[in-house]
């Protein structure tokens, strides 16, 4: 099993429509990604819940069809 | 103590161990990249640690996700709270903020 980068993609901007999302492909084996996900939603929350959000997005895939997502999440500067 | 006796041994698990990091094999012989990265993470840091094998029992595998209500492992505990996974543990570690914590929780190093 394994994800395309596009649906991670569209699966974060469903749930977080303002998210500016750049990933990587770090094995080109479509289960090791890397994203960096910038939301307004996650101004005021912990590393913890940014990241949570970003997992419930993904519908609980992380983890299954998606082994690894390693995940750099910010809120935008001044949000 | 709830009805489930997964949740009571992670609870119980987390209370008596100031540091506990729920991983894939053991400290000694990580079976996954993650696990390794942050059992590395701690014994550089000399922090002392209980490992605890979520490979060997399947429910407490599945139970400790929904704990946290984190879908991977490995998950790090200090002081019965949960502090991430690999990604948050190396960048905390990487900005200093995870000594930080430590100290702050007053968890023992190896002497």
């Amino acid at each position: 099993m394994a994800m395309e980068a596009a649906d991670i993609e569209r699966l974060i901007k469903e749930s977080l429509p303002d998210a500016e999302v750049t990933i990587e492909d770090l094995r080109g084996d479509g289960d090791h990604y890397a994203a960096t996900v910038v939301s307004s939603a996650f101004a005021g929350k912990t590393r913890v819940q940014q990241h949570q959000l970003v997992y419930q997005a993904l519908q609980g895939r992380m983890g299954n069809e998606l082994h690894a997502l390693a995940l750099q999440t910010s809120a935008p500067d001044g949000a | 103590m709830s009805d489930n006796p997964v949740i009571d041994r992670i609870k119980s698990e987390i209370d008596e161990n100031s540091v506990v990091l729920f991983m894939k094999g053991n400290p000694m012989m990580p079976q996954c990249g993650f696990s390794a990265a942050v059992t590395q993470v701690l014994t550089q840091m000399e922090v002392k640690f209980k490992g605890i094998d979520v490979l060997a029992d399947e429910e407490l595998r599945q139970g400790i996700k929904e704990f946290s209500s984190w879908p991977t492992i490995p998950q790090l505990y200090v002081k019965g709270e949960f502090v991430g996974g690999c990604d948050i543990v190396r960048e905390m570690y990487e900005n200093g903020e995870l000594k930080e914590l430590l100290d702050d929780k007053g968890v023992e190093y190896a002497s």
